[in-house]
């Protein structure tokens, strides 16, 4: 059956043509491929390391940055107390303070009011003792300006004088 | 198992094959008997494209014979057919190359002697053992058979399918190599995607850890079978060769793979053929097993050859077979011609569909059995 003896002539051909393809196949089509894929794969895989590196140092950072907060937090609290406490005493001492400087100024300020006042008492009893003076002046002016009254009242004081007298 | 069931299937191929050809080969033989008076007009028929049509006009009644259908279109032929009818046929003339032992080489194109010519006393014999092959007519008439190196059908479309084949592998290798770093879209997609799955799934696990030495060759083997498959099946120009249903195909693939199995085999593979870890018995006065060993070298690449072969036949034969339904039954009226007409174009449809898998699955199995006696002669031997 010739459809189970191989042509010498088609084998040549075959030989041929399968050799031509091999060879611009081998050497110069598939390599590049090959070579590309294989590149791309490392690349791919080099990235997929390097992504799980960064993510890891990203949460190694992450965690170095949460104790730095949770650090800064304590030292804020910290200095906030302080810094209350220190405003208390602050104010403690202002307060202190104030309070002796007021004390003694209101000292001077008594001390003063007193010799005022003794000032003033001493002036308002020399008015006093002249106004009396100048009253009992106008009135018994008045009072004695004619002769009946003059007599009344010398009685009048007779009379006072007499009362008390036994005393 | 898979395996297993791969290798089965030409043999159950060449069983429905023999089976069509033996059931239609009766029916010629009951209508042969009714019509007496037609064998002569039979056998001129048969050569449809190289008889004179006026010879089979005057015939209304003519036979077809399917054998000689499935047959013709099979074989090999000196011309390739485009169209063809009963009166006339476009087809394109290649080049004949013949040495004759007597008037040394001839080149001329094959349209000086497909219609039955003699030219330069060569002529394209019709019967006997060398039946559609150029012959050289001997002093005393007989056939000689010269050495025959013509561009015929099947080896143009060789050549025409590695041309292709060749710059669609350069396009894509250009392309990709642009650009490496950026995927790919499209067709150059595609051929990356394929072949890598081919490089990854067939190649890397079956030969193992020198894979990179041989991917290249099984690569090439996997797409040129593909390719031409695909070729193979479709009927128009450049296509329609049954190249890879051709032996003397399938034994240069099967050649080439064995060159390669055999000239980067490890010593110790070379180890368990000459010398395998048997009872000294089995090997030292007289060599069994180191015979069954050799015989076992060539019997892969032989499964090889007539694997892909008697698949890829037996696809196209069925194709034809099916086809020639149509043809088989024009002389039993309207009603049964048309409705097998459809049967016919159903069930080619169907085989259609299933040739195309085929056509992956032969390459797949052609590159994954190579990539396997590739990694088999690769191992070390099991005590060292």
């Amino acid at each position: 059956m010739s459809l189970l003896t191989p042509e010498p002539g088609l084998l040549f051909w075959m030989s041929i043509a399968f050799g031509i393809t091999l060879f611009i196949l081998i050497k110069f089509a598939l390599p590049p491929i090959l070579k590309a894929v294989e590149k791309r794969k490392t690349y791919v895989d080099e990235s997929i390391l390097e992504a799980k590196k960064v993510k890891e140092e990203l949460e190694h950072v992450k965690e170095i940055g949460e104790s730095l907060l949770v650090e800064t937090r304590k030292q804020q609290a910290e200095m906030i107390k302080e810094a209350s406490k220190i405003q208390e005493q602050m104010l403690q001492d202002a307060r202190e303070k104030a309070g002796l400087e007021s004390e003694k100024i209101i000292g001077v300020a008594r001390k003063q009011i007193q010799s005022e006042k003794e000032i003033a008492l001493q002036s308002i009893r020399e008015e006093v003792a002249k106004l009396s003076i100048d009253l009992t002046e106008k009135i018994l002016k008045e009072e004695l300006s004619t002769d009946k009254e003059q007599m009344k009242m010398i009685d009048r004081l007779l009379d006072e004088i007499e009362i008390t007298s036994p005393q | 198992m898979k395996k297993l069931h791969l290798t089965y299937k030409p043999i159950i191929l060449l069983i429905v094959l023999l089976f069509s050809i033996g059931a239609n080969a009766q029916v010629d033989g009951a209508n042969n008997t009714q019509t007496e008076g037609d064998t002569a007009q039979v056998e001129e028929t048969n050569d449809l494209t190289k008889e004179m049509p006026s010879q089979t006009e005057s015939e209304p009644q003519k036979k077809f014979d399917v054998k000689e259908f499935i047959l013709h279109h099979l074989a090999d032929s000196y011309e390739w057919q485009l169209v063809s009818s009963e009166d006339w046929h476009v087809s394109i003339p290649l080049p004949v190359i013949l040495r004759s032992k007597t008037s040394g080489w001839h080149l001329f194109l094959s349209s000086k002697i497909t219609k039955g010519d003699h030219y330069k006393g060569f002529k394209i014999s019709h019967e006997g053992k060398y039946q559609g092959k150029i012959v050289e007519l001997g002093s005393d008439g007989s056939e000689i058979r010269p050495l025959d190196m013509s561009l015929t059908k099947n080896a143009a479309s060789l050549l025409l399918s590695s041309l292709f084949l060749s710059l669609i592998f350069m396009g894509v290798s250009r392309s990709i190599s642009r650009a490496p770093m950026e995927g790919k879209k499209g067709f150059v997609g595609l051929m990356e995607m394929f072949i890598m799955t081919v490089h990854d799934s067939i190649i890397k696990p079956s030969v193992g850890k020198n894979y990179k030495k041989y991917a290249p060759f099984l690569l090439t083997v996997f797409f040129f079978i593909f390719f031409n498959n695909l070729m193979g099946l479709l009927p128009i120009f450049p296509g329609g060769a049954n190249v890879t249903g051709n032996i003397a195909v399938t034994l240069v693939l099967a050649m080439s793979t064995f060159l390669v199995i055999n000239l980067t085999g490890s010593r110790g593979y070379y180890k368990e053929v000459f010398w395998p870890d048997v009872p000294v018995w089995l090997k030292a006065p007289l060599p069994i097993m180191p015979i069954i060993e050799i015989v076992g070298l060539f019997t892969k690449p032989f499964a090889l050859m007539i694997r892909l072969f008697a698949n890829i036949m037996g696809g196209h034969a069925i194709v034809l077979g099916l086809l020639s339904l149509v043809f088989i039954t024009v002389n039993m009226g309207t009603a049964i011609n048309s409705s097998m007409t459809i049967v016919s174009l159903l069930f080619t449809v169907f085989i259609f569909f299933l040739e195309l898998l085929v056509a992956f699955i032969q390459a797949y199995v052609f590159t994954l059995l190579s990539s396997v006696f590739i990694g088999m002669a690769q191992h070390e031997t099991h005590h060292e």
